[in-house]
């Protein structure tokens, strides 16, 4: 039997289970899915135990919150204290974190229990759940394809109901394409209203977590956990506690959907635009109007994209040096050795010192990281810094505007969470072009720090779920998820599961 | 042919904060390694940076002392190279828009005074260290350090002598020392000067090539190796070679400069705008305090104690060298010494003896007000100065007041007329030759004659008192 | 544009990733490509435009100076690949 994220809290309130009875329960579901979906990268039966443990303790001491004992997945990206977090990458395969993350702690202290640390693209770089250094994910719907990513693990994990909810991170897209390929919920906050504290940083710009669950109600019960200033992220937004659940049964009398033109023309796949289509219409049932508005700068998303979050990661990532904490190469001597005989010039030769940096960051990242951070060190190098860096900069302001222009004609705009639906594994092999402009739908709201929702909206020719991209402006969050909600209360998709 | 030596420095002052610039952990210096290297300063996954208010406000201070702009708006950028003691792989620094711009440094070399420009003054985090003792062929790391707050001052290449740019450094860390933003301690790194240095023939309008001499932590070294990196470059053109850019380091056991192994200069740091800190903004009503708060500088003190005390520029020059000289002189006066003769014995016995001890005036042995009590002694005729100077070598080593030694001792100086006049006649009596020699002109036979009563009395008389009668009895 | 081997090595060398000779040329031949895409903002009129490096235009927030953290050297030096004394151990630092 398993659960939303609102069932069972309702259930543990009850009395009618307990902490430890759920926990137990789905870490079966979670070890007999593994083989098929590989969602997780880490399981730890007796760390969640423990918090289930303590949860109904609390909750039999009278101090039970909300959520208290309710399960949920964390995505590998947030450090925990006493987990393992890699990130996705071999780089930190043995990297047991020290601390806490603004999001853990805040799961934590609202009583959430932790499943177990979902899989995903190495460092968040990806759009397929290739890239990471423990295997594919496979889609719950169909094992052939991809679950989207970076996010992947969270989203097949919810979508395979291996966990009520999860955590995710988004920087292109990473929560809403993940959802909408696995026919599950996903949000997308204004970024600063999730703390990056402890989230291993891809590009810090363009980062924020958020939440995937099976409904928008679920996604707002986690965002009122999740969400909140923290003072150990200076771009963390000091804005007053809200409750993102405060609107959810508003009527959509009025609401007016915005279509940009530039979304829905040619590389648009059929299926995908026909379930749209239908799912615009639900929305005019329930009141909207949806109107035909223009983004006329879509397609500069992406070369602004991975001109900046290259350039960002490229330093990021820099810390990565086998020095603190993650891989040290056992081969930087023979490097050192190997490389200085045959060098032919004194300066092409390397010390000991950056033998092991080399060495350690090669075998450590993965091909997808390493070409990102050869891009975003060649952009901001000597010479280059204009012509790509800054000027990608000058354009994510027009892209910026443009979304503000056309919030000028309506309160959220509608758009497909990507242009086909899951892909084959393999399918775009390694291809980063390809995968590239896959991500042309949802590039944008990162760039201009706007939140997003993606919802299950039907499925495609293949039976791949297909998903709607709701963009909001600034701090709309709770009318978002209004809407969404609004949607599931009308329809049934959010509550398909695939057969297991 | 005329060589001129072109020299500009870049000095990087520990702000002396509690806390670290982008973390709270302390900045203590000399603690057990990496005790003080929290989850932020080891760079640990996830972690971000949260500014120092009190980093900004000591870099405002610095800005208003010089008189520099305090550019409302300056930007946090990245640095970006590998090095083991710098934990993120990068430097956050201000490259395009830093905190401070401009402002002036006036230095007297000799008796010439010289304005200095400066070029900038940026925030930024310190490095960790490198621990060089073998370990087994590797090398260790202490990240203690890193995060401390920067303020790097950037000069414009104005000076022209290795005398001028030690005048400026000096000129700089009392100066910072003085608003208090830095403990100046150089032997700790609290201080550290980069310089650069170029020479070019005298009259040659472009610069000449420079070469950067990196973390020198004393005046002297800094001295020894301008010269020595001076006389480098000359000898390097003058024997047809081209000067290279780089960075040396000065190795003070040879005396001499050497280029750094590890290729700093080569680096191409790719700044960018640390996509982690937004904009520092600094508005009016801050500056407005800071400005407000900040103590009178030394400048300004010299002129005050001329007028105010009527002391000549010299003394006023020399009681403002240290903010502490200069409190314990007006701590003195206040107590009611006469100020010249206050500036005269800090200037003379208490600053000669606190060298002697190698001690700090602010521990003198002999507090302001015990000293003010010794100097209106003088001034009252109670004792004369010579006695003074024994009466305050019995207070620095006892520490008792200038009165009880006085009392103790019975050095009071004599002045009752009668006990005077009997020991003149006693003195007359016994030299009756002298008596006579003065008779008969010969004026040095007085000043004998003060002599032996001065004797007679153990110098406790009063020397005008005893003039004045002997001249009468010898009519 | 259009990058060289040459270019490939050195900004592998600046970013402190061994590429050998085999993946250079992959590398260059991949990284041309995502150029490629790249090369489309050349075309675009930025006059007077602001750069925009932060996703909301917000004034740096600063922190009170004290120092609250404790010593958790053992706790952070626990994941690290080589410690002694303290002290975190890396091939020889040549100045």
């Amino acid at each position: 039997m398993t659960y939303t994220l609102k069932q069972a809290a309702d259930l543990l309130a009850a009395g009618k289970t307990s902490a430890v009875e759920l926990a137990s329960d789905y870490l079966a579901r979670i070890e007999a899915a593994q083989g098929a979906l590989n969602a997780f990268i880490t399981v730890d039966r007796e760390l969640t135990l423990a918090m289930a443990r303590k949860a109904d303790a609390s909750r039999a001491a009278g101090n039970a919150g909300l959520l208290t004992g309710v399960p949920i997945a964390h995505k590998d990206i947030f450090c925990a204290e006493g987990w393992k977090t890699t990130c996705g990458s071999k780089m930190l395969e043995h990297f047991v974190s020290p601390y806490d993350a603004g999001v853990v702690e805040r799961c934590t202290a609202a009583g959430l229990v932790t499943l177990g640390r979902t899989n995903m693209d190495e460092f968040a770089m990806g759009s397929s759940n290739e890239n990471s250094a423990y295997g594919a994910v496979r889609n719950p719907w169909d094992r052939d394809a991809v679950p989207g990513g970076s996010s992947g693990g969270s989203a097949a994990a919810v979508a395979a109901r291996l966990a009520p909810a999860a955590t995710a991170t988004d920087t292109g897209g990473s929560i809403r394409q993940p959802a909408a390929f696995c026919g599950v919920t996903g949000l997308k906050p204004t970024y600063g209203v999730v703390s990056r504290y402890g989230m291993v940083a891809y590009a810090s710009s363009l980062d924020q977590g958020g939440p995937i669950a099976q409904t928008a109600e679920d996604c707002a019960l986690m965002l009122n956990v999740m969400a909140g200033h923290d003072v150990r992220d200076s771009t963390s937004l000091e804005m007053a506690k809200e409750d993102y659940s405060r609107d959810l049964n508003q009527p959509l009398k009025g609401l007016r959907i915005g279509m940009p033109r530039e979304y829905f023309g040619a590389g648009l796949a059929a299926d995908v635009a026909a379930a749209i289509e239908s799912a615009l219409a639900e929305y005019r049932k329930l009141g909207a109007e949806v109107v035909e508005i223009s983004l006329p700068r879509t397609e500069l998303a992406i070369p602004a994209y991975y001109v900046i979050a290259p350039a960002e990661a490229s330093s990021n990532l820099s810390r990565f040096d086998g020095v603190r904490y993650g891989h040290r190469s056992q081969n930087y001597e023979a490097y050192f050795e190997e490389h200085n005989k045959e060098a032919k010039e004194e300066k092409e030769k390397v010390t000991l010192l950056e033998a092991m940096y080399e060495t350690s960051r090669a075998e450590g990242f993965g091909w997808e990281v390493k070409r990102r951070i050869l891009t975003g060190a060649y952009v901001l190098s000597h010479g280059y810094y204009d012509a790509y860096y800054l000027k990608a900069q000058k354009v994510r302001r027009l892209l910026s505007e443009d979304f503000q222009a056309g919030f000028g004609q309506c309160d959220l705009i509608a758009a497909p969470a990507a242009p086909t639906v899951a892909w084959n594994l393999g399918e775009k092999g390694d291809d980063p072009i390809a995968m590239y402009l896959a991500d042309i739908y949802t590039l944008g709201v990162n760039l201009a720090g706007l939140p997003g929702i993606a919802h299950p909206v039907g499925f495609g020719a293949n039976g791949r779920p297909v998903g709607l991209q709701l963009i909001g402006n600034y701090f709309s969050e709770a009318r978002l998820l209004n809407a969404a909600h609004q949607f599931q209360q009308a329809t049934d998709w959010h509550t398909r599961a695939p057969a297991l | 042919m005329q060589w001129e030596v072109v020299i500009g420095l870049e000095i990087h002052t520990q702000l002396s904060t509690q806390s670290k610039i982008f973390s709270a952990s302390s900045t203590r210096f000399g603690n057990e390694p990496n005790t003080q290297a929290s989850a932020v300063d080891i760079a640990l996954p996830g972690v971000l940076p949260v500014m120092n208010r009190a980093a900004v406000e000591k870099a405002i201070q610095f800005g208003l002392a010089i008189g520099a702009k305090i550019n409302r708006k300056s930007i946090f950028a990245r640095k970006n190279y590998f090095y083991p003691d710098l934990p993120k792989g990068y430097q956050i620094s201000q490259f395009e828009v830093p905190v401070v711009e401009g402002g002036q440094v006036t230095i007297r070399v000799g008796d010439q005074d010289k304005v200095i420009n400066l070029t900038r003054a940026h925030l930024e985090e310190d490095a960790g260290k490198s621990v060089h003792e073998d370990f087994h062929g590797m090398s260790g790391i202490d990240l203690n350090r890193a995060g401390t707050p920067l303020l790097e001052i950037v000069s414009e290449p104005e000076m022209r002598s290795a005398a001028e740019a030690i005048a400026y450094a000096k000129a700089l860390h009392s100066l910072v020392t003085w608003i208090g933003i830095c403990d100046g301690n150089m032997q700790e790194g609290s201080f550290r000067c980069d310089v650069n240095v170029s020479v070019r023939p005298l009259g040659q309008k472009e610069f000449g090539t420079r070469r950067e001499i990196k973390n020198l932590n004393s005046f002297k070294f800094m001295e020894q190796a301008i010269k020595y990196e001076v006389q480098w470059q000359i000898e390097q053109i003058e024997d047809g070679h081209k000067i290279q850019q780089a960075t040396v380091l000065f190795d003070p056991d040879s005396g001499q400069t050497r280029m750094m192994r590890s290729k700093e200069d080569a680096h191409d740091y790719r700044y960018f705008p640390d996509p982690d800190l937004p904009p520092l903004v600094i508005d009016e009503a801050w500056i407005e305090r800071v400005r407000s708060e900040l103590p009178e500088l030394p400048e300004a003190m010299q002129a005050r104690f001329q007028s105010q005390y009527g002391i000549p520029a010299y003394d006023a020059a020399t009681l403002t060298s240290s903010k502490a000289m200069a409190s314990y002189y007006e701590a003195t006066v206040a107590a009611g010494a006469d100020a010249k003769l206050a500036s005269n014995w800090i200037m003379g016995e208490i600053s000669a003896t606190l060298n002697r001890e190698e001690r700090d005036i602010a521990d003198s042995p002999v507090a302001a007000d015990a000293l003010a009590l010794l100097i209106r002694r003088v001034m009252d005729g109670t004792i004369n100065n010579k006695t003074a100077k024994d009466v305050l070598k019995k207070m620095w080593e006892a520490g008792d007041s200038a009165d009880a030694i006085i009392e103790r001792d019975g050095l009071k100086q004599e002045s009752d007329t009668g006990a005077i006049e009997a020991i003149i006649d006693e003195v007359l009596a016994a030299n009756a030759a002298m008596v006579e020699e003065y008779k008969s002109g010969k004026e040095k036979a007085f000043n004998a004659l003060v002599g032996q009563c001065m004797k007679a009395s153990k110098g406790k008389a009063n020397p005008a008192q005893v003039n004045e009668v002997l001249k009468r009895k010898l009519g | 544009m259009s990058l060289t081997q040459a270019d490939v090595r050195r900004i592998a060398r600046l970013a402190r990733l061994q590429v050998n000779d085999t993946e250079v040329a992959e590398v260059e031949q991949k990284l041309n490509g995502i150029f490629g895409l790249i090369e489309q903002l050349k075309a675009i009129d930025t006059e007077g435009v602001e750069p925009m490096s932060h996703a909301r235009d917000v004034a740096l927030r600063l922190r009170e100076d004290v120092a609250t953290e404790t010593n958790r050297r053992a706790a952070f030096q626990a994941v690290a690949p080589a410690v002694e004394d303290g002290l975190y151990l890396v091939p020889k630092v040549i100045e």
